[in-house]
């Protein structure tokens, strides 16, 4: 656990705490009823627990783990397809090294890759570009995972691969598009969010202006905020004022990086390559309607959905996982009756303890267990009890 | 995957496809340069540029400086050795 005087600048690190504090006392919060604000991204959360940031604010503001880790939210059935689509013979199956643990029904792209299917953990989709270069006789097959923030990347490898006339390769899109799900998690009833923390690279790529719904439909403060655990500080000292002040706005805090209109030649990328969807289904949230991308009809040569048959399969959690509560913030991970008995991250069950920005393993890896564990328990009786 | 990291711009490979090869902490490769080239800032002239790599993309300037505590707050993290580690692996290096 680190402590405040690890931070970069330890004396703002602990300005910025007061001030929070003393913000927090003209508001009517308390630990029964805390103030609930939302990280949005896996990077945050994982940023929060490594500098123990929530131990350092007052009792009276709860920080809830939002869906923003691209893993977490793949659904079971997801995971199926990426399986039977590299167990076909023709294919190399290429991913990010991310994705390979997440458990589908019967197997893990690992286990897949150990059973003989030729997967290969890649760092870009650039190198799977390679690969279908070298391999013209293969198809290769490039598993397109992510927010905007990885969205320029596929989209430009895509277009490079047009242009160079490659025909054996493709994309199985997977982009999550983050203001549809942040609108759900505002829509569903049994949640309440005073204020969002917004995924600082997601806006690097897209800007401001997607967020804006936000306080003008729902009148939420909302905040870009970078990565570092004095970001994270600042942009809830910047979430407060504006609470105290009763504004809600879209406010940058991580200016270095984040321009207010985005990134233009990035975003060119995505809408010469990608459309929304109807809808798209996230683990957790269920099916959402126009949110998620596929390819445009002009890039159906390298569209694996359209070249493949891909069996889109939906397949439900286990009963006993709670990955979906957690990932609404409806429940703590330690709540989750797998929580380290059955479900740890070296035999996670979902994938929220797989990725290390997923909540599940931030509260395993960095949270005080034993003491988990005993809350857990006493959790688990008042809820038989009842 | 989300976090990126910082590295610095060695030279242009091929100008056409606005590729380029970059130094991330003593390691190096290829990095598409699309998202920070402009008609202000034509690609030979991000030779030198520090650059925030996302999944093989350099997708925003930034300072020296700023550059090199975003590396010390990442190696913190425990992210720079599995970005590190993600590139040495990959596939087709
Ligand atoms: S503990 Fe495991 S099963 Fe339970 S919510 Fe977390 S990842 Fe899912």
């Amino acid at each position: 656990m680190k402590y405040v005087d690890e931070f970069r600048d330890p004396e703002k690190a602990k300005a910025l705490k007061n001030k929070i504090a003393q913000l927090m006392d003209q508001l009517p919060y308390t630990e029964k009823k805390p103030l609930l604000l939302m990280e949005f991204c896996g990077g945050h959360t994982h940023t929060l627990f490594r500098y123990g940031i929530q131990q350092m604010l007052p009792n009276s503001i709860e920080m809830v783990h939002g869906p923003g880790c691209p893993v977490c939210v793949l659904p079971r059935g997801r995971v199926d397809d990426c399986v039977i689509l590299a167990e076909r013979p023709d294919v190399i199956f290429t991913t990010f090294g991310d994705a390979m643990r997440v458990p589908g029904s019967h197997k893990s792209l690992l286990q897949a890759k150990a059973d003989g299917a030729d997967i290969r953990m890649v760092y870009s989709p650039l190198d799977a570009l390679e690969l279908a270069r070298k391999n013209p006789e293969r198809q290769v097959i490039f598993f397109a995972l992510g927010f905007e923030t990885t969205m320029p990347s596929t989209a430009l490898t895509v277009m490079q691969a047009k242009a160079e006339g490659l025909t054996n390769f493709a994309l199985f899109c997977n982009h999550l598009t983050t203001a549809p799900t942040i609108q759900a998690i505002l829509d569903d009833p049994d949640m309440h969010i005073d204020g969002f923390l917004a995924p600082g690279h997601v806006s690097m790529v897209i800007g401001e202006q997607p967020f804006e719904f936000i306080p003008e439909r729902y009148q939420k403060p909302i905040v870009i905020t970078g990565f570092e655990p004095l970001d994270i500080l600042q942009s809830i000292y910047m979430l407060l004022q504006q609470i105290v002040e009763g504004r809600c706005e879209v406010e940058n805090q991580y200016v270095r990086i984040v321009q207010k209109q985005g990134n233009h030649p990035g975003l060119a990328a995505i809408e010469q390559v990608f459309e929304l969807r109807d809808s798209f289904e996230m683990r957790g949230l269920g099916t959402l309607d126009d949110s998620g991308v596929r390819m445009r009809p002009e890039f159906a040569g390298f569209d694996a959905e359209k070249k493949f048959h891909v069996p889109n399969l939906r397949v439900a959690d286990p009963e006993s996982c709670q990955c979906g509560d957690v990932v609404k913030g409806l429940i703590r991970p330690w709540q989750c009756a797998e929580f380290g008995k059955l479900c740890t991250p070296e035999t996670p069950m979902g994938a929220l303890m797989v990725s290390s920005e997923g909540a599940c393993a931030a509260y395993y890896n960095f949270g005080d267990l034993p003491e988990l564990m005993a809350k857990r328990q006493a959790h688990l009786e008042r809820e038989s009890a009842a | 995957m989300c976090l990126g990291i910082p590295g610095q711009i060695i030279e242009l490979t091929d100008a056409d496809k606005l590729m380029a090869r970059v130094d991330i902490s003593g390691i190096q490769r290829q990095v598409n340069i699309a998202c920070i080239v402009s008609e202000q800032h034509p690609a030979a002239d991000c030779v030198g540029d520090w650059v925030l790599v996302h999944v093989g993309f350099a997708m925003s300037i930034i300072d020296a400086e700023e550059a090199h505590k975003t590396l010390q707050i990442l190696a913190e993290l425990g992210e720079v050795q599995e970005e590190l580690d993600a590139m040495r692996q990959s596939a087709t290096i």
